[in-house]
């Protein structure tokens, strides 16, 4: 069971949280601006990478806060988690080169 | 009473004043406090414990752990029955029942032993094979099969014991107490950091217990107990024995049972938890785990008397017994020398067989020098066994590369052998924690490798192949340093210095299944790898005859380490097996993994307290107490308990539904419609806010009035409906469904947290805060009337406004909102005040013939109307258009959730399921909800389907029977006819209609 670190709350245990799949998908500006591709992308298809992967948590029976996780999804490690208006924080290469 | 014949002189850790009756078998026997139900029936001389799973050939002690695959029992009776717990685990206490396994009628005679004589018919894969006949062949004979094959059996009663759950942080947590784990769990203490020390067995000391050397001049059980009795007098050290950390999960997340009151026995142990499972988040691990000593296969190896040698040294040392008169030692290595010469200590006849060609070394001379008879070069090719004992065994000489057996055999009495052919490292737990394993070829085991990121361990001791008492305890010592270091404790613990004589040993023979005078799979001998299951080198080779080569095919087909072991000490042979007859080195067949849990937990540990009214929460509206006086019937809506319906006498629920609906639009009627969802939403952003949620307009309602929304998610799908409130300038109070509560309020802090955080919106749940009454009927005001102020004209009080004012003394929002058609108000009260408001209501409305309704009633009052439920008549595929409610959706408004899907090809498409009424041609007639509609009907299925009921009742208000359907193109079949097929194979004709049925 993950130990998440709420930016708000601090470390936490997993079951406190829920996991709402990939991060930085932002609503467009003017749906209409997009054709029925590109709204099907917005819509339904998601990233399901073997690595690193940067997805949506929110701490569901804590503060109730969405926030950001980069998570491997090979060796479940969590490499940092950021609140929304927070930019990416970079990886070290040596981070993102590690093994699977 | 038989005597204890073989018990030892020493006590070792037996408690010899106390002695403790118990049954095996419906015999009474005498053991002592200390004592295992397995050590204690082996110092009755009783070798013959149960019968094997498959064969049900007679089946001993194994082993004297939690490793066992054997002796397997039915501990106690009735309520209080647990099947299949290992003996060896089991502490005995005054009065224990335990009752052998497998066997009918009889330990001694079992009548299922014939499956032996037909085990050729029995092989490997039988069960899977056995699924591929014909089903009708496998329903005839399956409970013949489950009967002869299986373990014990489960309690039928409910268990009196309760369990219990607990959460724990530290920051070093030692797994297991042997000298590694003691030294480790000193040296972590002595650093102040919080430490716990688990460890599977009754009393910590591990491999300690089983020795009988000297440890700095002193006995080394001795030397545990001060050990021990330091460790006790440390505050931040948690001594945890009986405890099994059986799960290892992400960031040093581990789980561990704990057996609290069981070896009390049954009958003390109900007023304390029988288990107790621990929930630890720890910042470092030690793994001081151990290793589990590995078989040699041999002809015929699963007899009684026939155990691991390190098994032996666990009876003579800590239990006081020698389980035998005539011991021989059969080893590849030099470990198990020091079970002969604990048998010799103890004044039994012992020899070794040593498959080596040429054992020497030290261990060999220590052995010569006492007289001990040493066979090299030789196998056990065979056994004798009788009635319940071993009589002899026959030994051959091996051919120079191990595969066969040469020269003429040789037969010596023999009562009990002990087998060693090396030891694996338990890594049981590392490998759980995703840590990497690798194979080493000089010990020809598995060790830890790689640890996971996630949990850095350390381990320590016979778990990273160290396998003396002195080297463990450093070993444990500097992990203990290194764990509280990397914990953020680096005081520097004092060590002391260890002093121990210790032989070394000479390499073993890298060979572990022995040939038989047959070859193997051949002739009336078997060599089981895996004694819990049943399996069989021969089944090995069966498999891969049969194609299944890779381990998981081989595990699955031959059900090698899939018993309630997990194949403890019968994987590794499986893997040297398979790679004799692949040809390829073990590295290259693979390891399967090993998951969790280390050894079997009770459902009632793993449930604790979380059964019973505590299983799930109850929620319960401030009404509920006057529901319950007036005999409600309850329906579960999510965690709610509402009424479905209130029953007058014998009335029953159709009776009730037909005469609540009735009065309701004749007089009135009281819904208690607290669970409702309730979002108050403050802040100068809320309008745009409800302009983005809803699909109609919000910019124009004036304070005081209310709106029915309709909410989308982005596909344009409606997920809940509800009406909200303009309270004040930029207030509103929103409702909802009452299981859509939580995830519209989860919708809208998505949506201001992650997208819009500009907007200046609070949203709170206030659903547990306002009782709500819906009163309803032509007599609402009336009854309102008298217990409000408010005036209730329609001029002053129209449709679609609330009124803020005191009802009954209370003060309340009052709603006039309708779900049932007729002039409603929905009087909210802070929920402390909801009961009198109900009180006051229902005593009021007597004069006015005002009934409680429930659920039920308010299904068919909104159906009657057309009203939609969201979630009955919808299923996430439905947009407003296909409800028919397009007259909700905002034209004019730029954007809303889900507006830009209506423009999808799939939802502006022709032919998409449209919400109608039907109508059946026999009035009488309710037709099932999910039935499905038919255009054209056939004889029998596959008929072309067009929807599905959605909503189905008996109307009296109607007079007749109404439904709601999904139907392809629905709209457009209005007016015509089609057809209902019905389980039984009857069908029902229906009309299309408009989904409303009671026009004004
Ligand atoms: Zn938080």
């Amino acid at each position: 069971m993950f130990l998440i670190k709420c930016p708000w709350c601090g470390y936490r245990d997993q079951t406190e949280f829920s996991a709402q799949g990939e991060a930085h998908i932002v609503r467009p500006e003017d749906p209409y601006q997009l054709d029925e591709e590109q709204w099907g992308d917005y819509l339904f298809f998601r990233k399901n990478p073997k690595g690193i992967h940067h997805e949506r948590w929110v701490h569901s029976h804590g503060c109730r806060r969405w926030f950001n996780v980069i998570r491997d999804t090979a060796t479940d490690h969590i490499h940092a988690t950021y609140r929304p208006d927070e930019p990416i924080p970079e990886l070290s290469s040596e981070e993102t080169s590690k093994p699977a | 009473m038989k005597k204890q014949v073989n018990r030892l002189e020493h006590n070792a850790r037996l408690n010899r004043r106390k002695s403790i009756r118990f049954w095996f078998d419906n015999r009474v026997y005498e053991g002592y406090e200390g004592d295992t139900l397995a050590s204690a029936l082996l110092a009755n001389d009783v070798h013959l414990v149960g019968r094997s799973f498959k064969y049900h050939r007679p089946r001993g002690i194994y082993t004297a752990g939690s490793e066992e695959p054997n002796a397997l029992v039915q501990l106690e009776e009735k309520a209080y029955t647990e099947p299949n717990r290992r003996a060896t685990e089991v502490e005995l206490y005054e009065g224990l029942i335990a009752h052998s396994q497998n066997c009918w009628p009889s330990r001694r005679f079992d009548l299922g032993a014939v499956n032996s004589w037909f085990s050729r018919i029995l092989p490997a894969g039988f069960y899977y094979k056995t699924f591929m006949w014909p089903a009708s062949f496998w329903m005839t004979y399956e409970k013949y099969i489950r009967k002869a094959a299986g373990l014990g059996h489960s309690p039928t009663e409910p268990d009196p014991h309760f369990y219990d759950k607990t959460y724990t942080h530290c920051d070093v947590l030692v797994i297991g107490g042997g000298p590694a784990g003691i030294e480790a769990a000193i040296a972590a203490g002595q650093t102040g950091c919080r430490v716990i020390l688990a460890d599977e067995k009754s009393e910590f000391g591990g491999m300690l217990l089983s020795e009988n050397i000297l440890i700095n001049g002193m006995p080394c059980h001795d030397w545990v107990d001060n050990r021990i009795d330091r460790l006790k007098a440390m505050s931040n050290v948690v001594l945890l024995n009986r405890t099994t950390v059986t799960g290892y999960y992400d960031y040093n997340f581990l789980v561990a049972n704990q057996r609290v009151s069981e070896h009390l026995g049954p009958r003390i142990s109900v007023n304390s938890p029988k288990e107790r499972l621990w929930k630890i988040r720890t910042k470092q691990v030690v793994m001081a785990t151990g290793a589990i000593e590995r078989p040699l296969v041999f002809a015929d190896n699963d007899r009684p008397g026939i155990m691991l040698a390190s098994a032996i040294r666990s009876y003579i040392n800590r239990y006081s017994t020698l389980p035998g008169k005539n011991c021989v030692i059969l080893t590849n290595n030099d470990s198990a020398y020091h079970a002969a010469l604990d048998i010799a200590d103890e004044g039994g006849q012992v020899g070794i067989i040593d498959i080596r060609t040429n054992p020497n070394g030290a261990m060999v001379e220590s052995a010569v020098s006492r007289g001990i008879w040493i066979l090299a070069n030789n196998a056990i090719t065979g056994v004798g066994y009788s009635r319940g004992r071993l009589r002899y065994i026959e030994a051959m000489e091996l051919s120079d590369d191990g595969l066969k057996v040469v020269g003429t055999k040789q037969r010596m009495l023999c009562d009990l052998v002990g087998v060693s052919g090396g030891w694996n490292p338990t890594v049981h737990l590392f490998s759980q924690s995703k840590g990497k394993l690798r194979f080493d070829e000089n010990h020809h085991c598995f060790l830890a490798d790689q640890p996971s990121p996630n949990n850095p361990a350390v381990l320590a001791g016979s778990c990273r192949a160290t396998w003396f008492p002195k080297e463990c305890m450093r070993e444990g010592h500097e992990a203990g340093c290194e764990a509280a270091k990397c914990a953020g404790f680096d005081a520097f613990p004092e060590t002391d210095e260890i002093k121990t004589v210790q032989l070394e040993y000479a390499p073993q023979r890298p060979l572990w299944i022995l040939p038989g005078s047959h070859p193997i799979g051949q002739g009336r001998t078997k060599h089981f790898h895996e004694l819990h299951n049943d399996a069989t080198i021969g089944d090995i080779q069966l498999a891969v005859r049969e194609g299944y080569e890779s381990v998981e095919h081989l595990k699955r087909y031959t059900t090698t380490g899939m018993g309630t072991d997990q194949g403890k000490t019968s994987n590794l042979n499986a893997l040297a097996a398979l790679s004799e007859i692949r040809s390829l080195p073990i590295p290259d067949l693979g390891v399967t993994t090993f998951r969790p849990p280390y050894t079997p937990l009770t459902m009632g540990s793993i449930v604790g307290h979380d059964c019973g009214e505590l299983f799930l929460q109850i929620r319960k509206t401030p009404m509920h107490p006057w529901h319950d006086q007036a005999h409600a019937v309850y329906e579960d809506v999510g965690d709610w308990k509402r009424p479905r319906y209130f029953p007058l006498g014998n009335e029953t629920m159709h009776a009730a539904v037909q005469r609540e609906c009735r009065q309701v639009r004749q007089s009135g009627g009281l819904l208690d419609a607290s669970t409702l969802g309730k979002i108050d939403l403050q802040g100068r952003d809320t309008r745009r806010l409800l302009n983005m949620l809803y699909t109609n307009a919000w910019d124009k309602l004036q304070i005081g009035r209310c709106r029915y929304g309709l909410m989308l998610n982005e596909h344009g799908m409606v997920f809940d409906d509800g009406v909200t409130t303009r309270i004040g300038e930029d207030h509103y109070h929103m409702t909802t469904t009452t299981g859509g509560a939580a995830r519209v309020m989860s919708w809208i802090e998505e949506w201001l947290q992650t997208e819009w955080p500009e907007l200046e919106v609070y949203a709170t749940s206030v659903t547990e805060q306002w009782a709500v009454a819906s009163l309803n009927g032509p007599n609402a005001a009336a009854v309102l009337q008298e217990l409000t102020d408010i005036p209730l004209d329609e001029e002053s009080f129209p449709f679609m406004s609330m009124r803020e004012g005191k009802v009954a003394g209370i003060p309340a929002r009052v709603f006039r909102i309708s779900f049932t058609g007729e002039l409603s108000y929905e009087i909210n009260v802070p929920a402390r005040h909801g009961l009198v408001l109900w009180e006051q209501l229902t005593e009021t409305g007597r004069k006015y013939d005002i009934c409680p309704y429930g659920t039920e009633s308010m299904h068919v009052l909104r159906a009657e109307k057309g009203f939609i439920i969201v979630g009955q008549d919808t299923d996430g595929t439905v947009t407003p258009m296909d409800l028919g409610m397009g007259w909700l959706v905002s034209r004019k408004k730029q954007d809303f959730l889900g507006k830009r899907s209506f423009d999808r090809t799939d939802t502006s498409r022709s032919g998409r399921k449209q919400l109608v009424g039907l109508l059946t041609e026999n009035p009488e007639f309710v037709l099932p909800e999910g039935a499905h509609v038919v255009s054209e009907l056939k004889a029998s299925p596959p008929m072309d389907m067009l929807g599905h009921i959605t909503s189905s009742y008996m109307s009296p208000n109607v007079g007749r029977s109404i439904a709601m359907a999904l139907l392809k193109d629905g709209f457009n079949l209005k007016g015509q006819t089609l057809d209902v097929p019905l389980m039984n194979g009857t069908s029902q004709r229906v009309n299309v209609t408009d989904p409303s049925f009671l026009t004004d």
